[in-house]
């Protein structure tokens, strides 16, 4: 994800403080991961340069100076060319399950059970999700459904490859 | 050996059609309160072992055990009583009786257990409020959308207070919306009665619903392996 755009996007509604900027970020888009503070105030530092934000006031108090940022024309510019981009899509050629299969056959290990111990080690972690959509709220249960999805999509793989494996060991021991 | 405080258990079950083996040498046990997902490829059997452990059909060898009961060596008579008191079933499709309204559909398992009929009707609606289908309690089943129909059929199963319910693809023939609000409520309303469930899928995400899975391949069962 680009931290950048998405900060740059939550100042499109108003100014803000970096400390109100992570907390938004973190509501929003960090759930697993929350921003560090450090993050947050290297990307406006770029996006200071850059002329995407600009410092909009600065409050003096007991601690360290707070500034608050507002976006410029190229920043809002920016972000509707970043919204209006299609993302690469991933093929996920050459993944490392794939190397793993094709050499548990070349060095004639039981490639079957590795690609069970993966699709265990798949629907813990979709358990989890799931289990997270239950009690979650709708932001919660979007997130979670992307990831399922893929994980899904994974496993299906998964189930191809296994019914192929005879044909893949001709092909990798030929 | 039969694991402690196993439910269901099966050992080594065999079964053909024909010349063309589904069961070559299946092991299965539950526990209960638990939802097993069984998994696997079209034409692992899967589905024939759903079958054999529900009693619907017998193997050409191996064991059934539930409790402390043999379905292997029980009569005809003596199965489909066992199933109508303690097993209840969710199909892809085609199980409700299409001459009578959801209510009826619902109460008809507990009617037939012997409930009276305004207390069978009065759990019925109970159930269907649970599954959020009590808005179409006096349509037939042709006359509700694939997901109604399926929460009504998964009401139906759990309203005789099943201990297991045989769930055979409960949501192949739903979109993946309706399909994930018919899988938690299953699960939900199945661990709030204690009711184990065995859940044949070929779908991973129908699958996560579960607290472990069973894949079958090629007539074999195997448990899911832990991550080294």
């Amino acid at each position: 994800m680009s931290i950048g755009h998405t900060l740059l996007g939550l100042l499109e509604s108003g100014p803000r403080h970096g400390y109100d900027l992570k907390r938004a970020f973190d509501e929003h888009f960090g759930h697993d991961r929350p921003l560090h503070y450090g993050q947050v105030y290297s990307t406006m530092s770029r996006l200071l340069k850059n002329g995407l934000v600009e410092v909009d006031a600065v409050e003096a108090g007991a601690g360290p100076e707070r500034k608050r940022y507002a976006i410029t024309d190229a920043g809002v510019t920016d972000v509707a060319q970043w919204l209006a981009r299609a993302e690469k899509p991933e093929p996920y050629l050459q993944s490392t399950l794939y190397t793993k299969v094709v050499l548990a056959l070349m060095t004639r290990r039981d490639a079957a059970e590795l690609l069970d111990t993966q699709r265990t080690e798949h629907l813990r972690l979709m358990r989890g999700l799931t289990e997270r959509k239950r009690t979650g709220d709708l932001a919660d249960q979007l997130i979670c459904d992307h990831a399922l999805f893929h994980l899904e999509a994974d496993l299906r793989w998964l189930e191809l490859t296994a019914a192929r494996l005879d044909k893949l060991a001709e092909a990798v021991r030929a | 050996m039969i694991p402690a405080g196993s439910l269901l258990h099966a050992v080594a079950l065999h079964k053909a059609y024909g010349r063309t083996p589904a069961l070559d040498g299946a092991d299965f046990s539950l526990h209960p309160g638990e939802v097993v997902a069984v998994m696997g490829p079209s034409g692992s059997g899967k589905s024939t072992l759903l079958h054999c452990l529900a009693g619907i059909i017998a193997p050409d060898s191996g064991t059934v055990r539930y409790g402390d009961r043999e379905l292997t060596a029980m009569s005809d008579a003596e199965r489909s009583a066992l199933r109508r008191a303690d097993f209840g079933f969710v199909f892809q499709f085609g199980q409700l009786v299409p001459e009578l309204t959801a209510l009826e559909n619902v109460a008809l398992p507990l009617r037939l257990n012997g409930t009276r009929r305004r207390d069978a009707e009065r759990q019925a609606r109970e159930w269907l409020e649970r599954l959020e289908v009590d808005t179409v309690a006096d349509r037939r089943p042709g006359e509700v959308s694939g997901g109604q129909g399926q929460r009504v059929a998964v009401a139906r199963a759990l309203a005789g207070r099943p201990r297991v319910v045989f769930a055979d693809e409960p949501t192949g023939a739903l979109d993946s919306l309706n399909g994930e609000r018919v899988m938690s409520l299953l699960t939900d309303a199945a661990r709030d009665t204690r009711a184990a469930v065995v859940l044949v899928t070929h779908e991973a995400r129908v699958a996560a619903y579960s607290d472990r899975e069973v894949v079958v391949r090629d007539g074999i069962a195997r448990e899911g392996v832990a991550a080294v």
